[in-house]
């Protein structure tokens, strides 16, 4: 039995479907959409392709091959576990959005043109919005335009870009770009930068994503970034300055993560840091390298989700969030407790959990390509990830200081959900060959050796210690309540203060010009009357019997003039 | 749902600070172990900092203390009050 029907389409059926029924019902459709999916994706044959006719060119809906193959079953997946997650969610534009916005991210690793791309690109910016919008506080609504306002123009971006390569080239065609120096290529290297959380402009994710409902930040993590980094390695692999990039992307969210106090912005930022280590790989572009960036996309999904499905449980419950209200949840949430510490330690890559068997290829292509220093810079980033998402994330919420919140374990469904990512994140970190053998190029690359083990367990654990003794010496910064600032200042406050600077300059200028112009047509509107007006020289009546008088007079001296002018 | 030091409350695992020393002696002892295995393991060096002696150990806690120390710092620069663009 073969299929011919493009992955996106299921979703978005199944999508209207959840609009219209409710209850059980909904239920079954949300877990079923995916599984469907799935299974049509894999009766579909390999070399189909499927096309549409729009102006004057043939688009591609939907071609594959092994790379977008992978994200397509990742999808799926991402899309299974955050319906099992949000089963319980009533609000229908939460649920149908969700599916709306996984099927569109489907239609995106699944375009065979740039254009196709193009449209889905921006589907995912407006279906995703409801995930923030049904959080229903004001924070939120204004997080969600300031999130679709960037959205929006990274698909703006991309479209100049893409006609501007259809311009040069004559080609939609979804192939390698690379950097080549002419402005399309870097118009959509940029389009394709904003949504993979470049830095400076990365504000957008770390501004939204905390401010959606708990099940609305799970879908969200899975999709758009991934999309983006999907396009990167499609369309700009091996383009060097991305190891840059990428290095940067690693290193500066490691910061921020360690004195922010919302968790879910915690993971926020830890998410850059993790696309980091993605960009690098394909900024190094190497068989190696290209292979540890998509499998790490692949657990990145996968332990990301787990944690913010944990801190969402964790929100869900006792309406809380930042770490400085949280602490000795253990009590009331073990089996919370022990899921967040699985995703802990595959994001943190220990031995035996997934993060481990997919980092680490990024960090041996940096080596062999020569880039000692990158290489550093990822270890770096790596006691990094240690800090904020293996020991700040479940210590602050679930241990430290007793806050004193006793609540009820989180609903079934959430722990079916984060039991189920947990035990991928153990199957992949345990045997990591299934995940190997769907990657893009065949993998010579064996994670367990004893020095790769030892060392890395050597960087854990005095990452462990560290924390230890400047816990235990109180050098460690406390939680506290507040907001850091960011590249957003600019657009948040600076533009503001510049648009108010600006007015407070120009507005006396401008008032003044005003003023005079007012003036002058004041005094022409007062000369206008003062002539023309009522009682006005030019407007006064007189009578007939005057104008003859008149007349009598001008005729009389006229005649006085003729008869004393010279003859 | 709050119910902080009610007097007929369970005892949990960390209540015992015997538990929390626990934990922190392993934790000693694993970083022990691991220090120590540098003596048994060949390890195959590709950046030349590789070869010190514990590189991975002494590297991982050096970092980072400094990611601590520096976000500390920053602290004093990026930090502001939670309600500072609402304003």
């Amino acid at each position: 039995m073969t299929s011919s029907l493009a992955p996106f389409v299921i979703f978005y059926l199944g999508a209207m479907l959840v609009a219209v029924s409710r209850g059980r019902v909904r239920q079954v459709l949300m877990l079923m959409t995916p599984l469907v999916g799935a299974w049509n994706l894999y009766i579909l044959p390999g070399d189909t392709v499927i096309t549409y006719h729009m102006f004057n060119y043939t688009l591609t809906l939907f071609q594959t091959d092994r790379l977008s193959l992978l994200f397509g079953y990742l999808f799926h997946l991402a899309a299974f576990l955050g319906a099992i997650y949000a089963i319980h969610v009533k609000t229908t534009s939460e649920t149908t959005s969700g599916m709306l916005y996984a099927g569109s991210a489907l239609g995106a690793v699944f375009a065979g043109d740039l254009l196709t791309l193009f449209i889905f690109w921006e589907l995912l910016a407006i279906t995703s919005i409801f995930l923030i919008v049904a959080r229903r506080t004001e924070r939120a609504n204004q997080a969600a335009m300031r999130y679709i306002i960037v959205q929006v123009l990274s698909g703006v971006i991309l479209l100049a870009g893409v006609l501007m390569r259809l311009h040069d080239t004559g080609s939609l065609a979804f192939t390698h770009i690379g950097l080549d120096g002419s402005l399309a290529s870097l118009l959509i290297f940029l389009a394709f930068g904003i949504k993979c959380a470049f830095p400076l402009l990365h504000n957008w994710l770390t501004d939204a994503y905390p401010e959606a409902t708990p099940s609305g930040t799970v879908f969200l993590s899975a999709f758009t970034t991934k999309v983006a980094v999907y396009a990167l390695a499609r369309g700009y692999a091996g383009t060097e300055i991305l190891v840059y990039i990428g290095a940067a992307m690693a290193m500066f969210p490691i910061f921020y993560a360690t004195i922010e106090n919302d968790l879910r912005r915690v993971l926020s930022y830890s998410m850059i840091n993790q696309i980091g280590f993605m960009v690098v790989g394909i900024g190094l572009g190497t068989e190696l390298a290209i292979n540890g960036a998509i499998s790490h996309a692949f657990n990145d999904v996968i332990f990301k989700a787990l944690l913010l499905m944990s801190m969402g449980a964790v929100l869900h419950r006792t309406g809380k969030i930042n770490g400085s209200e949280l602490g000795g949840l253990y009590k009331s949430m073990p089996w919370t407790t022990v899921f967040c510490i699985i995703g802990a330690a595959s994001i943190s890559a220990v031995p035996l959990f997934s993060g481990f068997v997919s980092k680490s290829m990024v960090m041996a292509a940096a080596l062999e390509e020569g880039h000692g220093w990158v290489w550093l810079l990822l270890l770096f980033a790596s006691a990094g990830v240690m800090e904020h998402a293996g020991i700040k994330i479940p210590f602050f919420a679930f241990f430290a200081h007793d806050s004193g919140i006793r609540c009820k374990e989180a609903p079934t469904n959430m722990l079916i959900a984060m039991g189920l990512a947990a035990a991928i994140c153990i199957f992949n970190g345990a045997y990591p060959w299934l995940l190997y053998s769907m990657l893009p190029f065949p993998v010579d690359y064996s994670p367990f050796t004893a020095p790769h083990v030892v060392t890395q367990m050597q960087l854990l654990l005095f990452s462990a210690l560290a924390f230890t003794i400047l816990k235990l010496t109180h050098v460690y910064p406390p939680e506290l309540p507040g907001i850091n600032i960011d590249a957003e200042w600019s657009y948040r406050m600076g533009l503001p203060r510049a648009i108010r600077g600006i007015k407070a300059v120009f507005g006396p200028i401008d008032r003044g010009l005003r003023t005079a112009g007012m003036n002058l047509i004041h005094s022409t509107i007062g000369t206008v009357v003062r002539h023309h007006g009522p009682g006005g020289t030019m407007a006064r009546t007189t009578l007939v019997g005057s104008m003859v008088q008149w007349v009598i007079i001008l005729l009389g001296v006229y005649l006085v003039l003729y008869l004393i002018g010279p003859a | 749902m709050t119910n902080p030091d009610a007097p007929s409350e369970k005892q949990y695992l960390f209540d015992n600070p015997k538990n929390v020393r626990r934990v922190i002696l392993g934790l000693y002892i694993a970083c022990a172990i691991a220090f120590a295995a540098d003596f048994f393991i060949d390890r195959h060096v590709e950046h030349p900092w590789e070869s010190l002696f514990g590189f991975y150990g002494v590297y991982g806690f050096i970092t980072f203390t400094i990611l601590v120390l520096g976000a500390k710092e920053m602290r004093k620069i990026v930090m502001r009050k939670e309600d500072y663009y609402d304003k």
